[in-house]
């Protein structure tokens, strides 16, 4: 039975870069609407099909099937299970917001206007389309035919170093990506050898494979995942692409692509490999809590704004690969929350940190001072989007990461223990940039800049009210991401422990 | 039972804190006003809820309500609900009463501020997440309010953040708290995985079926949680320092009720701290250090703000260490809570008369012989200096005696230890407050020309009165006929009984009184028979030295953690750049450097090419030929 939702769903945004190619270079104005009613379109599409999703049903829903390469099993297949639809609804609820947010940012590129909404529009069909393949093939196809928007979209709209800053986003996803290539060639060989080339994602998890296969299988698509997302020791890109890329483009890079990466983890590594997860997680934990303390400490060694939030967003990925690999349904729920929690609390601070550099010709921390007297809605803003980021309790960070924590420490107390340092360095590295842009003194070349305008504010608002209603009413997602999480731990052979007294009762 | 009325207590005054944010300038002229009614509105719903509570027998008494499910995943279940029982109705009436009576002195003391309605807002938002802290029905609701109240707390400190010192101020105490709030995460893990659940009733329930072993790790990360939001040892440096904000504040949020939300935490939690007694004889011993802790720092400040933090510290200390003594303290805990809570924040107000009379002036040492000039002022602070050294028939009294009397009577090596530090404290109590009260009302004017002390505006003094009021009668109300014991039973223990009866209650009262007229009488030799010099002198003991450098609390802090800290944010941002990120480009070189060697081989000359193949060619024919052989 096929259902047209989602290729329309992915299709709409080609539709709108269509048209916006069609029309005047010299309108940007036009340019800029045609972008934004897209994206609202797309958005509004997407809630219409979220409303549609059966909530308990753990298998792919709005399915549609067509051969695509049938001498090689090739097929064009989409569907969603409730932690793709959240990352869909996250990637294209976000996206008319980077557009409104970003109005003035396609000016001064390399090239004009009209190609930054083509790119960016283009890059909201890929992202769709990741999230939404059950085709490992396609989904390849889609995770390395994303590269190209956003090399472009870095190198040509970027600040400071941008050519350098996209090369090596592109090298670094490139190598990931080849090792992931490598594995589902090995997949689709094996799959032949037992009973027919497929690359059909419920077919091959159930593939047989000796420990040693598994384990180097696992780790082509892990690496690929871990560079994408990224996890330490693999991150060092992240800060020079987010320094350099435009805020809008830097908060779809972390917001939504880099979750790419953690989706990866749940919807491959886990259900492809579930005997190699078992055999790495003692790693993959360290790693992450690596993340968490290392990537704390470096985002509080920061003088750059952008540098910054691209650390504290390692330190956040470092606690959601903590929550998948910790096999509970809470962390599994809290890191699939936490994707979708983070893409918006990101998407706060580098808009606004992106307003204040625009305004300031500069993201250096050090070169603002007293803004809560010069601009107080735009440093209430920050303050906000800070705030979400340290995880308060009352906003939607706080559900997610105390879900991790929790869900973490049933099984691995001791990386759950270790991850809650990062509760108290996230104070550090949110707080002193706050004091040192937003309190004391003005400073010089702060006197005059402008507070928010009218547009820029009605781009934040969705922002705040959706980080404030699911810090208080997480239910509406958690009850979709549940059975799927749930789902997942069970196919890879989990189940929740029991508390200290059930096991003494039994 | 169940009320439908509880959230409105929350309500009401977080409606106010995000009418006058998002209103912004538009509510200047009236937001000051929403703001009170609306704090005023919340005591009324809490004598209200009050009334209903003691109509009802002493067992029934508790009311619940059920909002929504806020968090549901697998058995991880919290529920958005509020409870109110008989300890969680104490802290309303305080937080909601002596909240509005601060909001109406504010109305004065902030007039000449341009920026007095978004200090009504963060007073709502405090008022707000402070009733959810002692109205939510599990960890992880108080949660939320605990760092609500922090929230709250840093935004207050940092109220004039124009000035670093204060920005930093705030920065400090968000950042002791969160260590704080680490130990509470931790505290909530360990409950969930040993527990199954997070909520109080859930917890109480099962403790017993629980090792000793795990509630002694929950009772341990509770407490943790408790030093850093009550400003205890060793979490206390961040007290003093949030003297930075606006007088009413440290009234309310730094002496009356944020900074005593540790001992609530500790006390409600008494189901595990009774089955966990290691943990429970640390509370004890963190009670009995910071009250020592705080009286020192005390005598040594002549800033009055500090002097009453230093002094909020100890007495909290006192209040912690009550908490320690198990049943038998709870009791008397919540009584020197909330007798603190009327003569703490009456005496902060007072000093805040004093400061609005004396341009801002917080210096002891220029002030002197103000009881001429400010009457009011100086008899509603005296009435609290009497109730805090604990002259009877006042509240302290009751409330400071009981907890020294109940630590002697644990007996043993530790009822010694933690009675005679409970009683040297007290001793030292006297004589630091006596100091205060002396340098600043009795002896010589030593202000300014320029001063003209004057007493303050009705809005400011009739909270004061009306606090000192408390602070006279309060202690008489709860002990009369046991009435806050037998009132607090049902929640805290099933029947308290003393373990030992080491001194009787006369005994320790005659004790106690002995030492206070001591220490007072010390400090009127030292400061009323003597001039007060008004530049402090630098010709003192080590001792003194130390003490006015808060014990070396900050210097311990900046050598062990901040310095450390900085030094390892350093190197990692090195060895980012350098190591990890080096052997990034590193790769990307050696890329590069294998590509210009091998580009080399390419020179387009058909002879080396063709020798290449040939070279090729011998080389494989080599290599079957070595296969084959």
């Amino acid at each position: 039975m096929n259902n047209a939702w989602l290729t329309s769903l992915g299709f709409l945004p080609i539709l709108g870069a269509l048209l916006v190619s069609v029309l005047p270079e010299k309108n940007s104005l036009l340019i800029k609407r045609a972008a934004l009613g897209t994206t609202l379109l797309v958005a509004g599409t997407a809630i219409a099909m979220a409303t549609r999703f059966q909530r308990d049903n753990v298998n792919f829903q709005f399915v549609e099937t067509h051969q695509w390469i049938p001498s090689l099993g090739i097929n064009y297949a989409v569907g969603v299970d409730g932690i793709a639809l959240v990352l869909i609804l996250l990637s294209v609820l976000l996206a008319p917001i980077v557009v409104l947010a970003g109005w003035n940012e396609a000016v001064g590129g390399r090239w004009s206007v009209k190609t930054f909404y083509v790119l960016l529009l283009i890059l909201e069909t890929m992202m769709i389309g990741v999230f939404a393949s059950t085709d490992v093939f396609l989904f390849y196809v889609f995770f390395e035919a994303m590269l190209i928007p956003v090399y472009f979209l870095i190198g040509g709209y970027g600040s400071g170093a941008r050519s350098a800053a996209a090369v090596k986003f592109l090298l670094y996803s490139l190598f990931g990506g080849l090792l992931m290539l490598a594995s589902i060639i090995a997949l689709y060989v094996l799959s032949g050898e037992q009973g027919g080339h497929t690359f059909d994602i419920n077919a091959l998890s159930h593939l047989h494979m000796s420990s040693t296969t598994e384990n180097m299988l696992f780790l082509g698509f892990f690496i690929a995942f871990a560079i994408k997302a990224p996890v330490w020791p693999f991150h060092t890109w992240l800060p020079d692409a987010a320094e350099s890329a435009t805020p809008g483009t830097s908060v779809l890079l972390l917001g939504v692509l880099d979750k790419v990466g953690t989706f990866g983890m749940i919807r491959y590594c886990l259900t492809l490999f579930p005997h190699a997860t078992e055999t790495f997680t003692p790693v993959i934990l360290g790693l992450a809590v690596i993340s968490i303390i290392y990537g704390a400490f470096l985002a509080i060694g920061q003088t750059d704004f952008k540098r910054l939030i691209a650390y504290t967003s390692i330190s956040h990925f470092g606690f959601i690969t903590m929550g998948i690999f910790a096999m509970t349904s809470q962390g599994q729920s809290g890191a699939t929350l936490y994707m979708f929690n983070h893409g918006f609390s990101t998407a706060a601070l580098f808009l606004v940190a992106g307003w204040m550099s625009s305004r300031r010709g500069s993201s250096k921390i050090a070169d603002f001072g007293g803004l809560q007297r010069v601009t107080p809605v735009m440093a209430w803003v920050f303050f906000f989007a800070g705030m979400s980021s340290l995880a308060l309790p009352g906003l939607s960070s706080f559900v997610s990461e105390f879900l991790v924590l929790v869900g973490t420490y049933t099984r691995y107390p001791v990386a759950a223990v270790i991850g809650a340092f990062g509760i108290v360095l996230a104070a550090l590295y949110i707080l002193i940039p706050v004091q040192r842009a937003l309190h004391g003194p003005v400073t010089e070349g702060n006197e005059n800049l402008p507070d928010l305008n009218l547009r820029e504010k009605v781009a934040i608002a969705p922002v705040v009210a959706v980080i404030l209603l699911l810090g208080f009413y997480p239910s509406p997602l958690l009850r979709v991401i549940n059975p799927a999480a749930a789902h997942s731990i069970a196919q890879a052979g989990f189940s929740d422990p029991l508390s200290s007294i059930e096991k003494a009762g039994k | 039972m169940t009320s439908g009325l509880l959230v409105y207590l929350i309500a009401l005054p977080l409606f106010g804190s995000a009418v006058l944010l998002l209103a912004g300038r538009k509510s200047d002229k009236w937001g000051h006003l929403l703001a009170t009614a609306l704090s005023a509105g919340a005591f009324v719903v809490g004598l209200y809820e009050f009334s209903q509570m003691f109509s009802r027998p002493n067992d029934q008494r508790a009311v619940t309500q059920k909002l929504f499910s806020w968090i549901s995943v697998g058995s991880f279940q919290v529920d958005a609900g509020l409870m109110l029982d008989q300890l969680s109705i104490c802290f309303v009436l305080l937080i909601t009463g002596v909240g509005t009576l601060i909001h109406i002195y504010s109305i004065a003391y902030m007039s000449h501020d341009r920026d007095r309605r978004r200090f009504f807002a963060y007073l709502n938002l405090f008022i707000a997440a402070m009733l959810l802290l002692v109205l939510g029905d599990s960890y992880l609701n108080l949660y939320v309010g605990w760092e609500g109240v922090g929230l709250a707390s840093y935004l207050l400190i940092g109220f004039w953040n124009q000035k670093p010192a204060y920005a930093t101020a705030a920065k400090k105490a968000f950042i002791a708290n969160r260590v704080g709030d680490l130990g509470l995460s931790l505290a909530i893990m360990i409950s969930f995985a040993t527990l199954g659940t997070v909520s109080f009733a859930g917890v109480k329930a099962h403790a017993g079926q629980a090792s000793t072993g795990a509630l002694t790790a929950i009772g341990i990360m509770l407490l943790v949680a408790a030093t850093g939001k009550s400003a205890q040892f060793p979490l206390q440096a961040w007290l003093g320092d949030a003297m930075a904000g606006p007088t009413p504040v440290s009234a309310l949020i730094h002496a009356a009720t944020m900074v005593t939300a540790g001992v609530y935490l500790i006390i409600r939690s008494n189901f595990i701290f009774d089955a966990a007694p290691t943990a429970q004889l640390l509370v004890a011993i963190i009670g009995a250090i910071t009250l020592l802790f705080g009286a020192v720092i005390g005598m040594a400040k002549d800033d009055i703000k500090k002097a009453l933090a230093a002094s909020t510290m100890s007495q909290i200390g006192y209040m912690v260490l009550g908490a320690g003594l198990g049943p038998v303290g709870y009791a008397f805990a919540i009584m020197h809570l909330l007798t603190h809570g009327f003569f703490k924040a009456g005496m902060f107000l007072g000093a805040g008369s004093v400061m609005h009379g004396m341009d801002d002036e917080v210096n002891m040492r220029r002030y002197g012989g103000l009881r001429k000039y400010m009457p009011i002022t100086f008899a509603t602070f005296g009435l609290g200096y009497l109730a805090i050294i604990g002259v009877p028939p006042f509240s302290g009294f009751y409330s400071k005696d009981k907890i020294i009397e109940v630590a002697f009577n644990m007996g043993g090596i530790k009822g010694v230890m933690l009675g005679t530090a409970a009683l040297l404290g007290a001793a030292i109590t006297a004589f630091y407050m006596t100091r205060v009260v002396v340098m600043t009302f009795a002896g010589n004017k030593r202000w300014d020309e320029k001063a003209h002390p004057h007493e303050s505006p009705a809005l400011m003094w009739v909270p004061m009165v009306l606090l000192a009021l408390g602070s006279v009668a309060s202690g008489f109300l709860f002990t009369h006929g046991n009435s806050l014991v037998n009132w607090l039973a049902p929640v805290v223990a099933p029947k308290p009984e003393l373990q030992s009866e080491m001194l009787k209650p006369a005994v320790v009262s005659i004790l106690a009184l002995v030492v206070v007229l001591i220490g007072a009488g010390i400090a009127i030799m030292k400061y009323l028979r003597a001039d007060v010099p008004v530049v402090a002198p630098q010709d003192v003991s080590i001792f003194t030295k130390i003490a006015r450098r808060d014990l070396l609390q900050d210097e311990f802090n900046e050598a062990v953690f901040m310095r450390p800290g900085q030094k390892l944010t350093e190197a990692l941002v090195l060895t980012d750049n350098a190591v990890i990120d080096g052997a990034v480009r590193g790769v990307a070189r050696m890329t590069k450097g294998s590509g210009s060697v091998l580009r080399n081989t390419q020179t387009g000359f058909v002879r080396s090419y063709a020798m290449w193949i040939l070279l090729g060619a011998i080389g494989l024919i080599a290599a079957i030929w070595v296969v084959t052989l």
